[in-house]
């Protein structure tokens, strides 16, 4: 075992990771933890824009955007932060640029910005040029951007190390505690993937951005490694996962394979044609069609398939036009979506349309935190010295539907501002706090166990089971019905999980081992999904019940918060859980009880949203 | 070793159902080593079922997932944009998520390597270490001078197209693991590193051409170059690798010091 000690550790290095990582390390001493190369992280898959009313090409304003990210939320976006978000973009775009993102131009030199779902001008009159971009690949120039800025300000990596452990100074798991008691954040035990070493780093102020958790489906845009580690982490130490049902299935994946082709090929023109060639969105979204946000884009194309107007040898998609685009302008502007046509389909968008069908794309909940970037640890109470931003946690900026480019934007906003709250905090902090005795105990048994199970079932066959079931039953349309079965089937996968082993029993680069601890966290996340899902008897934004159609703002005009209890923790009848909803599913050793957090609503009255 | 699995054949039998995508065997021969085991690497060769649309990571998870845990590769995204799976198919440079396996032969068994030049750490995952010490070598970030403009840069398009091609690299090390150079220099700066030098050498905005080109100049630096286009034919974001480098050259030449 080794023991660091640094102000501020930051576990992930996406987008969000390596911009607080710039902003902490000017002030105080910083290291990132990864599991992956930083380039590597998937912020650079994003492809379409991050969204900013710099005003560059057509009259625009933040207000409208905050207007925009609020509606496109179904209302349950905080709208504080939403403001926030808005408001800062602009400056968070022009840092890019000034650290180098080589953005497109327009004629003047100035950033070029294009449409996208949802974003519009005044108030929902028309489509808005706001999306700042990079042809089709401004995510991964994002991610370069950040990472070449980290070399430039040498940040310190620890690359391909897993965090496997939040430490904090009470156990939120089993203790009871005051309304207003102190909860610290101590440090993260971390596995070194190429030696097998285990690392405990204490720090003053922890920042979680390890992005979503995708992989909880089977068709997603989501890379591999996307296994919601930061979201189960929090979740197994007694933080609640805030808003976990609202999931994003992004219209756009290249059918049957889930890879992304992004919105901006809406944006530049595109659009979606159902078997018959009908532009079908013109039923769904009279007003801005094909840039309706994604959540009523993905449902309307199911809605298609499920109604016998798919396209293609089994009916099962529909497909996306680009061939009245000019060759040029598609090189331009959508280079690398259309090589994935060509690539993976061997379809021409040049002269053939190309088949999709929705993906699972985001995760719209996570670790709660306020503005600052501070995690909660209910309803309103903070932990001190722990953070959380990007994919990972739910400010909420994106209540139950994120708009397209958005998400590069929450990266860099809530990024800075984690960064910049996390180092600013270290500072007030003398000296670092202790952690526990045997602070690697829990991360060690587990490994072991896992490792020295000498036969059982195979980690790959339970996440497949998962992805099925998650794909088949809490995808675009859920039913009570389709929810019960997913619940029973995560339950049953449970129990099996405590069953598999891993071949590999190596201690140099184990993967095997790695995916078996990375599959703990995708059935965690899963469940806290499923039972988020079923108790939110109707639809909003990413989360459609067929058996509850309409939005109802009496009973649901709150945020879920999700908490892991052990079963000999009462109910929320105690008041520990507030706005209590009455749910609480009791699995053998724990049991989740959902409360609730108000949302923040300041100048904007929840309307029925229509495009 | 040589461990020759078969799969089951019978759940890919009902193809000719309507609907139903068409399946076909395919051997992987792969070059194995894991230190802990033995100091030799060894070959192994595994058969899978594959499908039209299945990529050479699909036949590497099949085994990895349903046959041989032990089996070791990096990779994440999958759709060839993260660069974590650059390796040496049928000796050709490679991301293994972007090479599907019906355009490579499935008629005869397909060999996977490491790339080369680079230290293997086990099965297909080499050592990154150096590879990135010589991008960061590179100063690979804008560098400018004076007061920030309080907004943005401006830059005409057409300066912004000047470097575009070396924006798209994504750091695989596919083209520096092909360079015969660099296979017997590893003090090489490599094709990826000059790429990522040319990214900002003619980026209007930046002002520290001079100082690349300097550190380029080195007996390690672009001279080394014997213009192969191994590195153009690797690179699997068909980034005209050579052309860079020889831009580079060309400028280290008229560009006064």
């Amino acid at each position: 075992m080794q023991t660091h000690q640094y102000d501020v550790v930051i576990v992930g290095a996406g987008g969000a990771g390596m911009r607080a990582a710039l902003e902490a390390s000017k002030d105080a001493r910083t290291a990132v933890i990864s599991k992956l190369y930083p380039t590597r992280s998937h912020t650079g898959a994003a492809q379409g824009g991050m969204a900013a009313a710099l005003a560059n090409v057509e009259d625009d304003n933040w207000e409208w955007h905050t207007f925009d990210t609020v509606k496109g939320g179904d209302y349950l976006v905080d709208q504080d932060a939403a403001e926030i978000l808005a408001k800062e973009a602009i400056d968070s775009v022009l840092d890019l640029e000034r650290m180098g993102l080589p953005f497109n131009r327009t004629p003047e030199g100035r950033i070029d910005q294009r449409r996208f779902g949802g974003h519009t001008r005044e108030h929902g009159q028309a489509a808005v040029r706001r999306a700042c971009y990079a042809a089709d690949r401004t995510g991964h120039m994002i991610l370069q951007t950040l990472y070449q800025n980290c070399v430039k300000q040498d940040v310190e990596f620890f690359n391909e190390f897993y965090v496997l452990d939040l430490l904090t100074d009470h156990d939120l798991t089993t203790e009871e505690l005051d309304d207003d008691a102190e909860v610290n954040a101590t440090g993260v035990v971390a596995y070194d993937l190429a030696s097998g070493e285990i690392h405990v780093f204490q720090a003053k102020a922890i920042i979680f951005a390890t992005g979503g958790a995708g992989k909880i489906f089977k068709t997603t845009s989501n890379a591999h490694t996307l296994t919601g580690d930061g979201m189960a982490l929090a979740y197994r130490r007694g933080l609640p996962l805030e808003d976990m049902e609202f999931f994003q299935f992004h219209p756009t994946g290249l059918a049957g394979l889930g890879i992304l082709l992004s919105e901006a090929a809406r944006g530049e023109g595109g659009i979606l044609r159902n078997a018959d060639g009908e532009r079908f969105m013109e039923r769904y979204a009279p007003t801005i069609k094909d840039l309706a946000p994604r959540d009523i884009v993905a449902r309307s194309m199911a809605n298609e398939v499920r109604e016998g107007r798919g396209a293609g040898p089994n009916k099962d998609y529909v497909l996306l036009d680009l061939t009245h685009l000019e060759p040029a302008h598609i090189d331009a502007k959508l280079p690398d979506i259309t090589e994935f046509a060509r690539t993976y389909l061997g379809i021409e968008p040049y002269t053939e349309p190309v088949p999709v069908y929705p993906t699972a794309h985001y995760a719209m909940g996570g670790v709660p935190t306020n503005v600052k970037g501070e995690v909660l640890r209910d309803s309103h109470n903070v932990v001190k010295g722990l953070y959380a931003a990007g994919e990972v946690a739910c400010v909420s900026v994106h209540g139950s539907n994120r708009l397209g480019t958005n998400s590069l934007l929450d990266i860099n906003v809530f990024g800075k501002r984690s960064g910049r709250s996390a180092a600013a905090y270290a500072k007030t902090v003398e000296q670092h706090l202790p952690i526990q005795e045997n602070p690697t105990e829990r991360v060690e048994a587990q490994l072991s166990e896992m490792r020295d199970r000498p036969d059982g079932e195979r980690v790959a066959e339970v996440r497949k089971a998962l992805q099925e079931t998650m794909d088949a039953n809490a995808q675009v349309f859920r039913t009570n019905e389709s929810l019960q079965q997913a619940a029973d089937d995560i339950r049953e996968l449970q129990k099996r999980y405590r069953n598999v082993s891993v071949q590999d029993k190596g201690t140099l680069f184990n993967t095997d081992l790695l995916e078996a601890i990375e599959l703990g966290f995708l059935l965690d996340i899963a469940e806290v999904t499923v039972l988020a899902a079923l108790n939110r008897r109707e639809s909003r934004g990413g989360h459609y019940r067929e058996d509850f159609p309409d939005r109802d703002d009496t009973n649901y005009m709150l945020h879920t918060m999700a908490y892991r209890r052990p079963t000999s923790a009462p109910d929320a009848a105690d008041g520990h859980v507030e706005g209590y909803f009455d749910h609480v599913e009791d699995f053998g050793d724990y049991k989740v009880v959902l409360g609730s957090k108000p949302v923040t609503q300041t100048r904007y009255e929840p309307m029925e949203r229509k495009y | 070793m040589t461990a020759v699995v078969e799969e089951n054949t019978a759940s890919s039998a009902p193809e000719s159902q309507a609907g139903a995508v068409a399946s076909f065997e395919v051997t992987l021969r792969i070059r194995r080593y894991n230190p802990e085991v033995s100091a030799e690497p060894t070959w192994e060769e595994h058969t899978v079922t594959a499908y039209g649309t299945d990529r050479v990571l699909d036949a590497l998870h099949k085994i990895k997932w349903e046959t041989d845990g032990s089996l070791t590769f990096r990779r994440s995204c999958a759709h060839g944009v993260c660069g974590s799976d650059a390796m040496r198919i049928n000796g050709r440079n490679r991301l293994a998520c972007k090479t599907l396996l019906k355009d490579i032969n499935p008629d005869k068994p397909i060999t996977v390597e490491p790339i080369k030049g680079l230290p293997v750490v086990k099965d297909l995952v080499v050592d990154m270490e150096p590879f990135f010490a010589s991008y960061r070598e590179i100063m690979p970030f804008l560098v400018t001078s004076g007061n920030e403009p309080s907004r943005e840069h401006l830059q005409s398009q057409a300066d912004r197209d000047r470097f575009d091609d070396t924006t798209k690299c994504i750091l695989c090390a596919a083209c520096t693991s092909s360079c015969p150079v660099f296979w017997t220099d590893g003090q090489y700066f490599g094709p990826a590193a000059i790429v990522n030098a040319h990214r900002f050498i003619f980026d209007s905005r930046d002002e520290a051409a001079t100082q690349r080109l300097e550190i380029l100049n080195d007996k390690e630096g672009v001279w080394r170059c014997r213009t192969t286009f191994n590195c153009t034919e690797a690179c699997p974001r068909g980034i005209e690798v050579t052309k860079a480098i020889q831009e580079v050259k060309r400028a280290m030449i008229t560009r006064a010091f």
